[in-house]
């Protein structure tokens, strides 16, 4: 064995160590190339990447404004809610878990199972918005797959009562109906964002950018008075409902500021629970259709004839035999009377009476003065479908028009134009601009005709309702009223239905200081009185005797029991 | 020299104590910030919700309902009625 010979010193060939050297510098060579490519080239996706480790972009919800009556209480609130959703293959539930589940939330367990089932697919809603107490529950069931999500959802506490004039939100929280699409963009929140640090736990520690913050929807404080509001629509539905008609409006406006203070109709519907709506329960009569108001409009016929000088309120019109034939139409009273003074062409309600005032009128000065309140033009509130009506060019009317229009006929408004017209006479000639929001500002109007006028045509008013006039059960108790019966046949196929009417009734109290317009309508009262003066009228009445009561009306007149009604003969009348 | 850059060195180390110290406060009062905006938020959600219930409970119907049927009230008789005027509106 030669061990001597291999501890020696041997001269290792010099490539060895070159190699060795030029190993480590390829080595360098890589590692450098490695860090400028991560430093220089993928600089902005590796610190996307690292930010995405502690930085977090938080949405922050906003919230619908509310919608408030005049008194402050909710008329439409946004409250959050969970949404229970899960992925079917994730679930891992027992026996027990389930059973508990499906309790929670309401399902049917097979129903439950079967969706359990349906292992296919990603994304299964169990159910949706459900209030956040049950959804603490859920969460903690702890099962895997189970997940929640925050929505919003609208209530609506009034329910029916507001129904039409709140409207109501869809899926999206976007305004469908009434004030809610009406008033969309003020009411409508809008989320905001911020970019935040979070720690370990979560917790957020620091802001870092700039933040877009949240914009809550603005609230809304309506006109309305919930209790008014309430009222006129239990009054109205329990009318409709006792003499069968197909449906019927309410419109109460406060004279001194222009704010609308109920507005109803019926058949209404909750708006809460949106499940079987029909076309007829969402329909805002009130505002949205227009009808032939009959007699109602005699007061402005006369108004024309008054303040033109064509006649005086004791200006005697001959109306017997209580027909008048004109171009081939012939126009009917139902009371046949003979010399009629002009106030009592009102009381009475005569048609042949209004219809001769009416043609001494030049067509254009009747004209002027439909449009001068409001009629054939929309109300600007804003609201979605507010009907214009329909009155003709002047130039087109026949005298048989002309005629017929004095009394309501061939002429179409809506119930809110009316009520709003008929704040001339209660304003001293003076026509207050409507508003939806509460202002509780007394507003000046646009003259439209003298204080002389309008007090001439109150007191005819007046007398409307008093015992010898059509509207005496529109009567109340400790305060007087002035107002105005309306029955109006129902415009069907070019013609007149024979037996299909709309009983109205618009008036205002106290009337010697005249503070709130109510307007009545309804259509087609099926029974056998379908006169305005006994179906409209009660409704106002009790009504107006609420709501002056409601609001502190002193009282103008003594709070003795009115005398009763006499026969329901008075009240009949020719339109 | 040598006494200055220690001095200076011990500067320095307090100063960056003091950075830490200070951040770790801003983040704790962030975090405490961001808490009581949330019970803010929350807050106003059962606010909500109390409104809801108020509005709910507080229907007129309602209202009129248990007046009448369980309470047994009534609106009075006209007669009943006694109307007290104020003396400002008695001297008007």
């Amino acid at each position: 064995m030669s061990h001597a010979a291999s501890t020696t010193l041997v001269r290792l060939p010099v490539w060895r160590a070159r190699f060795v050297l030029v190993a480590f510098m390829l080595a360098f060579v890589v590692l450098i190339g490695r860090s400028i490519y991560l430093q220089a080239m993928r600089t902005g996706f590796l610190q996307e990447q690292g930010k995405a480790r502690y930085s977090r972009v938080l949405k922050i919800p906003a919230t619908r404004g509310r919608i408030l009556d005049r008194n402050g209480d909710a008329l439409a609130v946004s409250t959050p809610v969970k949404s229970i959703w899960m992925i079917p293959g994730d679930v891992k539930a027992s026996y027990a878990q389930k059973k508990r589940l499906a309790a929670l939330l309401g399902l049917d367990r097979r129903e439950l199972d079967g969706k359990l089932a349906d292992t296919g697919r990603d994304f299964v809603y169990l159910k949706r918005q459900i209030s956040p107490d049950t959804a603490k529950k859920v969460a903690a069931l702890d099962i895997p797959g189970v997940y929640q999500q925050r929505e919003y959802r609208r209530y609506y506490p009034a329910g029916e009562v507001a129904a039409h004039l709140v409207g109501f939100t869809g899926v999206d929280d976007t305004g469908q109906e009434g004030v809610e699409l009406a008033y969309q963009n003020s009411l409508a929140g809008r989320p905001g964002s911020r970019r935040v640090i979070k720690d370990r736990l979560g917790r957020v520690v620091e802001d870092v950018g700039s933040i877009h913050p949240a914009q809550d929807g603005h609230d809304l404080t309506l006109s309305i008075d919930g209790k008014i509001q309430s009222l006129a629509f239990s009054a109205l539905k329990s009318a409709v409902i006792a003499h069968g008609a197909k449906a019927g409006a309410i419109v109460a406006l406060d004279v001194r500021t222009g704010e609308i203070l109920a507005l109803a109709n019926v058949p209404s519907y909750n708006p809460n629970n949106r499940a079987h709506l029909s076309g007829s329960q969402l329909r805002n009569r009130a505002m949205t259709d227009s009808f032939e108001p009959g007699s109602t409009l005699k007061p402005f016929t006369i108004a024309v004839a008054l303040e033109h000088h064509k006649v005086t309120p004791t200006t005697e019109i001959q109306t017997a035999p209580g027909t008048l034939k004109l171009g081939g139409y012939t126009i009917h009273d139902a009371h046949r009377e003979s010399m009629l003074s002009v106030a009592q062409v009102i009381e009475k309600s005569s048609n042949v009476g209004a219809s001769k005032i009416a043609l001494q009128l030049p067509r254009r000065q009747m004209w002027d003065m439909f449009e001068a309140v409001g009629f054939g033009s929309p109300p600007r509130l804003r609201f979605p479908g507010e009907a214009s009506g329909k009155v003709r060019p002047w130039q087109t009317w026949r005298p048989i028009e002309q005629a017929t229009m004095s009394y309501g006929h061939g002429i179409s408004v809506s119930l809110l134009q009316l009520a709003h017209a008929y704040t001339i006479f209660a304003r001293d000639g003076v026509l207050v601009p409507l508003t939806l929001l509460r202002t509780g500002t007394p507003v000046n109007g646009v003259r439209v005709i003298s204080t002389r006028t309008a007090r001439e045509i109150r007191a005819m008013l007046e007398l409307a309702v008093k015992p010898g006039g059509t509207g005496t059960r529109a009567r109340i108790v400790g305060w007087t009223i002035a107002g105005k019966t309306g029955t109006a046949h129902i415009e069907e196929n070019g013609g007149y239905a024979p037996d299909k009417y709309i009983a109205s009734f618009v008036g205002f109290a106290p009337a010697s200081k005249p503070r709130l317009v109510i307007a009545v309508m309804i259509d087609q009262p099926a029974g056998r009185e379908y006169y305005g003066g006994l179906v409209a009228a009660p409704v106002f009445a009790q009504v107006m005797q609420g709501a002056l009561r409601m609001l502190n009306v002193p009282h103008d007149a003594p709070l003795t029991p009115l005398e009763q009604p006499g026969a329901s003969d008075d009240a009949k009348e020719g339109t | 020299m040598a006494k200055l850059n220690l001095l200076l060195l011990l500067v320095l180390v307090v100063c960056a104590l003091g950075l830490v110290t200070s951040q770790y406060k801003a983040r704790t009062l962030f975090s405490a910030l961001d808490q009581a905006q949330r019970r803010e938020r929350q807050l106003d959600v059962v606010y909500g919700q109390l409104q809801l219930e108020a509005s709910t409970w507080g229907q007129h119907t309602r209202v009129i309902e248990i007046a009448t049927g369980t309470l047994g009230m009534h609106v009075p008789d006209p007669r009943q009625v006694i109307v007290l005027k104020l003396p400002a509106e008695a001297t008007r």
